[in-house]
């Protein structure tokens, strides 16, 4: 199958500072392709090069089998963005945005109205149709944000951080949606710091970090490749639960005041700890965001 | 070159996007931009025009409308292209939105210009009503006064949006209102002829737009001959494109990083 976009040794430059380092990554067409990487890593700036709304400073990158800096606009024709930072017209209501939004992409009338209230209703603000942006929570915001993304019927669509800032059922609306344009064939590439939200929706991963390329799979993959299958995590007194643990074959890690013990088999250490009191620990299986933190450290970014 | 040549169609939504909030709001806007021309030709007209009398080749009040209509589309050109761009590229990322559909700089840019034009047009057209039912036009080429108040709009929206392009914060504008804005408004012959001014001072004003925006529409309000006018056109032209492809310039490095 075709990729829809292919990066090759992308280079980006801030005056002297090299943000992103020579990525190269292919996205297969269908796919929900997740862009994971602590702060400041270069996600959003690999997008906007990507949406052609920054130059390269090296490398090439084609979406859809063009060369973004020549077909930018043919590109974001095709293409529907959900920016990281919420950008909707603040003069205008829920159904004028996607109007208006709409003719930006020559979109004949009598489409747009249908397209207009068919996508109020999927993303739920039928009933706020006339309200100004001003009176919309941060959850509507975003869902009317998804539904700009898709009012020219998008064949990629491009989600920056899509589900920061929001409560559980808000995220939880917005996965359906997603795992819907999904079903409907959209490729789509998506950024996040909830490794749940990769987990559950992405079919491929990267992980980046300083704009450069530290692994790449499906999320189940990556787990197996990075982390053993079990995790305990642990509180209490450190030099007390490394003598407890003392003889296992499973790895102790420090991060904040939490210790966590990964093991092939974890019941020899639940066994030693069920026996302690002064400890409380928790038993559950490894998950992207213990692959997360082994790859790209434990140290806070920014 | 060829990068900031704009595409018509999307500029077009651009201007629909920006007419229909005004649309909106249009009761207060025109109050306000056409209170103050208003006032000044009743004023200053009647006030001035009574001592004056018929020291002028025309009546003071055709004289100082013809001015007051030049300089009413400079003013409100230019702070649409200041304040209003402004506030839509930087606080409220309205263009961060629109370059992510199939939109250039350019086509952003040419939009925002031919709103202002059209803003100036509309109040133009308003004072051009109050100054006929106040007896001030004297002619039927008055009409053609619509089409030049639009190429005025662009000339003074392109050259403000180079400051726009260029701006931190509002605060910056006004230098350009102080420096070049209220200057001309006060010695380019809005109020008195031109000729009346000092040589050296009469050749800076002759470098600036606003004298020859006034010296085309005099003419067509009073029924006098209009002289030079390839001159005075062309002058408006210079300033609006290359005010456009300057901004477009700046703003493309500003925004596209
Ligand atoms: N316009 C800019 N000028 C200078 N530096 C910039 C600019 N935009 C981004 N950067 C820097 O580039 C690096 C990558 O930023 P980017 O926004 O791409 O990170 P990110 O992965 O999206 O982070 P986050 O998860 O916080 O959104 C950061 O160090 C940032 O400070
Ligand atoms: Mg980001």
């Amino acid at each position: 199958m075709q990729n829809v976009v292919e990066m090759n040794a992308l280079v980006k430059k801030f005056d002297e500072r090299t943000v992103v380092q020579g990525l190269s990554l292919a996205i297969p067409a269908g796919a929900c392709f997740g862009l994971l990487g602590p702060n400041g890593a270069g996600k959003t700036t690999t997008l906007r090069m990507l949406l052609g709304q920054s130059p390269l400073d090296g490398g090439s990158l084609h979406v859809f089998g063009l060369p973004i800096h020549e077909h930018a606009r043919t590109v974001r024709r095709r293409t529907g963005v959900v920016p990281q930072m919420d950008n909707l017209d603040p003069d205008f209501t829920v159904a004028e945005n996607l109007r208006v939004y709409g003719r930006y992409f020559d979109l004949p009338t009598v489409v747009l109205e249908k397209r207009l209230r068919e996508l109020l209703e999927f993303v739920g603000l039928s009933d706020r149709a006339d309200s100004r942006i001003g009176t919309l929570s941060g959850g509507m915001k975003r869902r009317l944000t998804i539904a700009r993304a898709l009012i020219n019927d998008p064949e990629l669509i491009v989600l920056d951080e899509p589900t920061t800032g929001l409560d559980p059922q808000a995220r939880h609306m917005i996965w359906a949606r997603l795992r819907e344009l999904r079903t409907a064939g959209k490729t789509l590439l998506l950024t996040t710091h909830f490794m749940e939200e990769a987990e559950r929706l992405c079919d491929e991963l990267v992980i980046i970090d300083e704009g450069k390329l530290l692994e790449q799979g499906t999320p189940a993959a990556l787990i197996r490749r990075h982390v053993e299958p079990e995790v305990l995590e642990l509180r209490g007194q450190e030099e007390n639960i490394r003598a407890m643990l003392a003889g296992l074959d499973g790895r102790l890690e420090n991060v904040g005041d939490t210790l966590y013990y990964y093991a092939r088999d974890a019941r020899p250490a639940t066994a030693r700890l069920e026996k302690q009191l002064g400890t409380s620990f928790m038993h559950r299986p490894a998950n992207l965001e213990d692959v997360f933190l082994k790859l790209t450290g434990r140290d806070l970014r920014d | 070159m060829h990068a900031t040549l704009p595409r018509w169609r999307s500029a077009l939504q651009v201007w629909r996007r920006n007419s229909l909030v005004w649309r909106r709001l249009m009761g207060p806007s025109l109050f306000i931009n056409f209170g103050e021309p208003f006032l000044y030709m009743l004023g200053l007209g009647y006030g001035l025009g009574f001592f004056i009398g018929n020291s002028m080749d025309m009546p003071y009040l055709t004289f100082l409308a013809s001015g007051i209509l030049a300089s009413a589309a400079m003013n409100i050109a230019s702070f649409e292209a200041m304040y209003s761009v402004y506030t839509r590229m930087v606080p409220q990322r309205t263009y961060d939105a629109i370059l992510a559909a199939p939109i250039e700089i350019q086509d952003i840019l040419a939009g925002e210009l031919l709103w202002c034009a059209t803003k100036s047009v509309i109040n133009g057209t308003a004072i051009l009503i109050v100054a006929s039912l106040l007896g001030a036009v004297h002619d039927w080429r008055a009409v053609f006064v619509i089409p030049v108040i639009f190429l005025i709009g662009l000339c003074f929206a392109g050259t403000a949006l180079v400051m726009t392009a260029k701006a931190q914060g509002y605060d910056f504008f006004n230098y350009y209102v102080t420096l070049l804005i209220t200057p001309m408004f006060v010695l380019s012959g809005v109020f008195y002829p031109v000729s009346s001014l000092p040589h050296w001072l009469q050749t800076v004003v002759q470098i600036l737009p606003l004298a020859h925006a006034v010296d085309l529409l005099r003419p067509l309000v009073s029924g006098r001959p209009l002289s030079n006018a390839g001159l005075h056109l062309a002058v408006l032209v210079t300033y609006a494109t290359v005010g456009y492809f300057i901004a477009a310039h700046l703003i493309r490095k500003r925004l596209l990083v």
